[in-house]
């Protein structure tokens, strides 16, 4: 009698269905998949070595590569791990900016998700329809940093520079014409909180119109539906955080549970998921963007009426203002010695976490006093998700192994680091 | 917050009495030291026990503590003598007198909405082995994976102990203190062999910036809220 022997399959790591550099190993049977054996590290950069050899402040830059899609987040979760061992206190106004541009992100990054997601699975058009969006939002980092993602937006203490007065435009080209760029712009005619606002009241229609294409379409519930179920038990071994987690059951979420800068005076609710499976936690990302939404509209109204300074007022950690350095010679040394030395942080070790639009994004940072991080190491909630793969897959169809790796959210710049 | 978290304090210290250390930390966080002997026994209890409840282990890192506390470059005294040059590495003696490799463990308890988090040293400074912690929590496994993978550090009992971030067949653990920044080998296509190969690597590592370590009084702890 002949031998039958599983079948390896070579999966990866250049598959547009991989999200990145990801391979995997598939033991199968016929199409059942019996074994997955990711690996990962195809992106190492070493991003916690390289933050090992350069001052605090300039490492900042490095967090926003390592999830490149919701870039703010993570450089919050190192900036908050500083201000914990500093001790230093950030305004209020600064607060509500960063919890703006953290729901911003939040968006930014479930708009990626759902359409990467929805083409992995067959459905073309989401992605379109979520581009479209995704690039206001840009715009909205753009005018703030002056970049469209990698911001370095936050610094400890605070944030670069107060929200500007006016947005960049649309200029007329050969490829776009006059009428064209007035319809652009018309939303970008006045501030940058006149254009947030404007695209919070526009957004929940767009959501309804990616609903309208997936929620209730037979093909996505057939590919989704039951795939991939993970219990609530199950997760919490797994560390699973954010919407993996909330997709089984267990209302965890840091904002609500935790709550850091202003979270805990914000209106906003939870999406919960009940069995666990890739519909649950598609249904919970998409009502995530909704209550992002009005989180985001709660930040523009309070911002409008109340302002104010953007940046403690701590001369160790904030660099001399232009105009001082000008005429100060002290402030001017001061300039030169904050962007070659930094500043030393105190002696300790702290883990600040966030809730990141994929789960924990957490920094933990050790210090021994000196002007480099000792120790940085970023809790990634991807690696702890892409770790529970095998688990996932097993027993499914090699079609359904890339509805699961769409549904965990993966970016391999946090996974690899 | 306080009062609960001294509450949290003094359950953990009654649980486990003699088993812990309590190590100074941020006033918002609780952390303790665990012999490496003790460590799966203490997790076990910290998971189980119906007041604490750590469901989750969010995270693992390996620490090198090799460099703890010592300068690059020496500055204080720089204005009389000039500054000293570049780092004097490979000896000890360094500020941290004690095992050279650590694991550091956080903790999440969903039940209780507390954080904890956990350090064991590796006794041996040579042979860093600590027990795994996967059949605690099963998030340990590829944590574990990682920390081996960059410190070396060997876990008792992992079902899969392989490398898990760097190339296949990598020599060395990367984030030892040790191990220089720009590697020790570097990768190039070789136009004769016709494939890619591995060669000494070719630049000079330097440190642009030095490590200075400063005592500011200003975040000195009998200072705080003064001002």
């Amino acid at each position: 009698m002949a031998e039958i022997r599983n079948f390896t399959l070579n999966f990866g790591p250049q598959h547009p269905a991989a999200h990145g550099v990801l391979r995997l190993v598939l033991e199968m049977d016929g199409e059942t998949i019996m074994k997955a054996d990711p690996h990962v590290g195809l992106l190492h950069r070493g991003t916690e070595k390289l933050a090992e050899h350069k001052p605090f402040n300039q490492s900042i830059g490095y967090m926003d590569r390592l999830d490149y899609v919701s870039m703010m987040c993570n450089e919050h979760a190192y900036v908050m791990a500083m201000e914990k061992l500093l001790g230093v206190q950030v305004p209020l106004r600064a607060q509500y900016i960063r919890v703006m541009y953290d729901e911003i992100t939040r968006i930014l990054n479930h708009l990626l998700w759902l359409g990467a997601h929805g083409l992995d699975i067959g459905a073309m058009s989401v992605f379109l329809f979520c581009f479209r969006e995704r690039e206001d939002l840009m715009d909205c980092y753009e005018a703030v940093s002056g970049t469209r993602m990698h911001a370095t937006y936050y610094r400890p203490g605070g944030v670069y520079r107060d929200l500007p007065e006016t947005m960049p435009r649309y200029q007329a080209s050969r490829w776009r014409s006059q009428k064209d760029v007035d319809r652009l712009n018309e939303s970008r005619s006045g501030s940058l909180l006149d254009f947030i606002e404007d695209f919070t009241a526009r957004f929940p229609g767009c959501v309804d119109e990616y609903e309208t294409l997936l929620t209730d379409n037979r093909i996505w519930k057939q590919r989704t539906v039951n795939i991939g179920v993970v219990t609530p038990e199950r997760a919490m071994q797994l560390g699973f955080t954010g919407p993996m987690i909330r997709g089984s059951g267990i209302a965890w979420d840091l904002r609500k549970k935790q709550p850091y800068e202003v979270y805990a005076d914000m209106d906003f609710d939870i999406p919960v998921g009940v069995n666990g499976d890739c519909y649950d936690r598609y249904l919970v990302r998409v009502e995530e963007m909704r209550q992002s939404n009005r989180i985001v509209r709660q930040c523009v109204d309070w911002l409008r009426k109340n302002p104010g300074p953007v940046m403690a007022d701590d001369r160790k950690i904030r660099q001399p203002r232009r105009e001082e350095m000008k005429g100060d010679m002290e402030s001017l040394i001061h300039h030169f010695k904050y962007f070659t030395e930094g500043f030393s942080v105190p002696e300790g070790e702290t883990y600040a976490a966030v809730e990141a639009p994929k789960g924990e994004f957490g920094v933990l940072l050790v210090s021994d006093g000196a002007n480099k991080p000792y120790r940085l190491h970023c809790r990634a909630p991807g690696f702890a998700h892409l770790s529970a793969l095998p688990e996932m897959v097993e027993g499914h169809m090699l079609a359904d192994v890339v509805a699961v790796i769409g549904t965990q959210d993966i970016v391999f710049g946090e996974v690899d680091r | 917050m306080s009062a609960h978290f001294t509450q949290l304090a003094s359950r953990i210290e009654a649980e486990l009495a003699g088993r812990v250390q309590r190590r100074p930390s941020l006033p918002c966080d609780l952390s303790y030291d665990v012999a490496a002997a003790d460590l799966v026994a203490v997790a076990t209890v910290l998971r189980d026990h119906a007041d604490l409840r750590f469901e989750l282990l969010i995270d693992v890192a390996g620490v090198d503590y090799m460099d703890y506390g010592r300068s690059e470059w020496r500055t204080q005294s720089a204005t009389s003598s000039g500054f000293g040059r570049g780092v004097n590495r490979g000896g000890s003696g360094g500020a941290h007198d004690g095992p050279r490799f650590a694991g550091l463990y956080q903790l999440l308890s969903v039940t209780h909405n507390e954080r904890l988090s956990l350090r064991a040293f590796c006794t041996d400074n040579q042979d860093p082995v600590l027990d795994t912690l996967t059949g605690v929590w099963a998030s340990a496994n590829w944590f574990e994976r990682e920390a081996f993978d960059l410190f070396g550090i060997v876990f008792n009992g992992h079902p899969d102990l392989r490398r898990i971030l760097t190339d296949y067949g990598f020599i060395g653990h990367p984030f030892r203190k040790d191990f220089p920044l720009v590697g020790n080998v570097e990768v190039k296509y070789d136009a004769e062999k016709q494939r890619v190969v591995y060669v000494p690597v070719e630049i000079t590592e330097r440190t642009l910036v030095p490590r200075v370590i400063r005592d500011d009084v200003r975040y000195a702890p009998e200072l705080k809220g003064r001002s």
